[in-house]
């Protein structure tokens, strides 16, 4: 396990003094999000997410004060260019929509949800001011869109907390007049149902401020940064870029003796292979923390929950140092690995949604970047900046847990059939 | 003396090469074995194998009680390789490489930090210990890469043609070390093709050819299978045909092997004086200008070429 360790911390050590690696391990990542933050505006006064057009069907079954608000609120203005809402009349149809990943979301709000929120002045007249609980609002995720339906989801979430808020407030508010005796139960009927119309009449311009904004956990609002999605997505590129590099190396050693020498010390297979291996991983670690901490530094990033980051980032390198060790365990020379490598970092960068959103893929290649490190990962960190916490990466990180452990039992089927030592 | 080391019929293929024919030798405590052969002999398959590098193809080896076959492990913990090829880090430091091969046998605290030092100290690179490996010229290297074999102080050290391709200094400082670590008790089985390596370091050479084990012994023991024969070494213009030169001259009375290098043409033979005469002749008759000539005593090179009908060099 030591020595596994200290092989481990040697190709870390190595990998930090070469500097090409250097330069493609994280000097290029970070150019290239720069670059693309500039393309995408996020360093100019005009910030923009670069995301647009996000296909959502709104389905109004409540036809009242709420529902109608909700509704106008996706067909803002404001929200025109990020949103392109349809409106739907029939549940059933809207889903099928999404099954058929015509959209990323569809928003049902229920009939009867106005009513269950603001109170009826049947209600006043029998002096029940709290009313039941609301009807709920559906929003039905089309998966292969996460980022869009999380936005989607973000909006609704915005929504209803700010309608959950004037609620409760104006409430306490008339029960504490009431009970201090400065308005009699008459009066309070009337204040209460004139003040329940007032604060619940929510018009499209007072929820802007939601855009592209969501609610974390604690209630405080995120807003979503363009770079957000940028940047891991290059560092996650490029780390397909270190694992390939780190594989290269066990074929490098073996090619310029270190391998063999290490073979005759009393050092097992099992050790070296496995030092090998966690070298990549610790390398690939690094890399990304490296680049998640410059990027949190210059660009005031904010990445999101910090255990979902550290947890998903080790996800994600695990993932990618499966293809690595397959990567490696495929080729014959240390030369191999580096073309097919960068060969795979760009198409794993393509398919992976690393340059273009993956929403805007066709269905193909949605489903083929399921076996990409990048996609799960990049749809991990989107939750992340959109709010979500480590809770919320459930999908992602056992996908990547699974990609790594399979491909690692692969590479180390290949490895078997392979003599470490001959050249 | 006890044999440290039990070569039994050793054989190694590689699907229809057979690169080892059953080497089978022994190695005493104390003393520097040689392997002596032109390249591709199998010189280095066979310290491969003994270094459970290779698995053998049948045969074994023991060393130190521990076989190479069944207790790989064993083997290793009692060896030093100094292989070919450098095997190090270029990018780690000299301090560096030996601190991380130190750990891979097992050294570790103090120990480690002492030794790594004490090496250091021997193969002279104190100095430039904090310098990365790659900033070396090719003699210091070559000393790193003897130093790692060094750290853990094994009973047999396996140093593999440790010369080749360095300047003349660096090679007198290895020769130097290599009889150093015998002095202070080390035991050495040294692979090489150069002759006079081999006389000058080995208490025993082994001869080896083809993968077969040719001949051992001590230099005397060895010369003697040739006999008293002497050597003449011709050195002949560099546009003449020296090997017909070899093949007239071996039809002269008394002319026992005559082969060609490059510009050189040696003739064993009994008595040199005898020969010298009818050598110069037909060299004349054949246009060939003879610029100098040598007589040797018999040596391994005679031997070789007694044994094979080769030069060390062919």
């Amino acid at each position: 396990m030591l020595k596994t360790f200290l092989i481990g911390i040697k190709d870390v050590r190595l990998a930090f003094r070469d500097r090409a690696a250097l330069i493609l391990m994280l000097a290029a990542p970070f150019v290239l999000t720069v670059g693309l933050g500039l393309v995408t505006g996020r360093f100019s006064s005009k910030t923009s997410s670069g995301i647009s057009d996000i296909p959502v069907i709104i389905v109004n079954l409540d036809h009242d004060q709420l529902g109608n608000a909700l509704a106008d609120v996706f067909n803002s203005a404001d929200l025109a260019d990020l949103l392109e809402p349809t409106i739907g009349s029939d549940p059933e149809a809207a889903r099928k929509s999404i099954d058929e990943d015509k959209a990323a979301a569809v928003v049902i709000i229920p009939e009867g949800f106005t009513k269950s929120i603001i109170p009826q002045q049947s209600d006043f007249a029998n002096g029940n001011v709290v009313t039941a609980d609301p009807v709920k609002i559906e929003v039905y995720a089309n998966p292969s869109r996460s980022m869009g339906a999380g936005i989607v989801k973000a909006i609704v979430d915005e929504f209803l907390s700010r309608v959950e808020e004037g609620r409760v407030s104006e409430t306490t508010s008339i029960e504490q007049l009431t009970f201090s005796g400065r308005i009699t139960p008459q009066q309070a009927l009337a204040a209460g149902f004139a003040a329940s119309l007032d604060n619940q009449t929510i018009s499209p311009a007072s929820t802007l401020a939601v855009k592209i904004n969501s609610s974390t956990a604690n209630g405080d609002a995120v807003k979503f940064d363009a770079l957000a999605y940028i940047a891991p997505a290059m560092a996650l590129m490029f780390l397909m870029y270190t694992v390939s590099y780190g594989g290269r190396s066990i074929l490098a050693e073996r090619a310029q003796g270190t391998l063999p020498r290490l073979l005759v010390s009393p050092t097992s297979t099992a050790q070296i292979l496995g030092g090998k291996v966690f070298g990549i991983f610790l390398t690939g670690a690094a890399q990304m923390l490296i680049l998640i901490g410059a990027s949190s530094l210059f660009f005031q990033l904010k990445w999101g929950d910090p255990l979902g980051v550290i947890v998903l980032v080790l996800a994600a390198v695990i993932g990618a140092t499966g293809w690595g060790m397959v990567i490696t365990a495929l080729a014959r020379t240390p030369s191999q690995v580096a073309s097919v490598g960068t060969a795979i970092m760009l198409i794993f960068g393509i398919m992976g949604g690393s340059f273009i959103n993956l929403e805007q893929m066709p269905s193909f290649v949605q489903t083929f970047s399921k076996i990409t490190p990048n996609a799960w990962a990049l749809d991990g960190f989107t939750t992340l900046g959109l709010g979500g916490t480590l809770t919320d990466l459930s999908a992602p990180i056992l996908a990547l847990l699974s990609m790594g452990s399979i491909l690692f039992l692969v590479s180390v089927a290949l490895f078997g059939k392979k003599n470490l030592v001959q050249k | 003396m006890s044999a440290i080391l039990q070569v039994q019929n050793l054989v190694k293929n590689y699907g229809d090469f057979k690169a080892v024919k059953g080497v089978s030798f022994d190695i005493e405590e104390g003393e520097i074995f040689s392997l002596l052969g032109p390249n591709g002999a199998g010189k280095t398959t066979t310290i491969s194998m003994l270094s459970t590098l290779y698995a053998p193809t049948s045969g074994d080896a023991t060393i130190g009680g521990h076989s190479i076959t069944k207790d790989p492990m064993g083997v290793r913990g009692i060896i030093g390789v100094v292989p070919q090829d450098l095997a190090l880090y270029e990018d780690l430091t000299a301090r560096e490489n030996l601190i991380f091969w130190g750990q891979m046998y097992n050294l570790s605290g103090k120990s480690l930090t002492t030794r790594v030092d004490e090496v250091l100290e021997q193969i002279g690179l104190t100095d430039k210990a904090k310098d990365r490996v790659k900033t070396y010229s090719g003699g210091m290297k070559r000393r790193v890469n003897i130093g790692v074999g060094l750290l853990h102080k094994p009973r047999l050290l396996f140093m593999d043609e440790p010369t080749v391709g360095i300047d003349p200094q660096s090679r007198r400082a290895i020769l130097d070390t290599v009889k150093d670590l015998n002095n202070q008790g080390m035991t050495l089985l040294y692979t090489t093709h150069y002759m006079e390596e081999a006389e000058e370091l080995s208490h025993r050479v082994g001869i080896i050819d083809h993968g077969e084990m040719i001949a051992i012994g001590t230099q005397k023991e060895l010369t003697q299978q040739v006999g008293e024969a002497e050597t003449l070494i011709l050195h002949v213009g560099e546009n003449d045909d020296s090997e017909s030169l070899a093949k007239t001259l071996k039809d002269i009375q008394g002319v026992q092997q005559a082969t060609a290098v490059d510009h050189e043409v040696s003739v064993v033979c009994a008595e040199a004086e005898d020969v010298l005469a009818a050598v110069v002749t037909k060299a004349n008759d054949r246009g060939i200008k003879i610029r100098s000539i040598d007589i040797r005593e018999p040596n391994l090179e005679a031997v070789f070429l007694h044994l094979t009908g080769r030069a060390l060099r062919d």
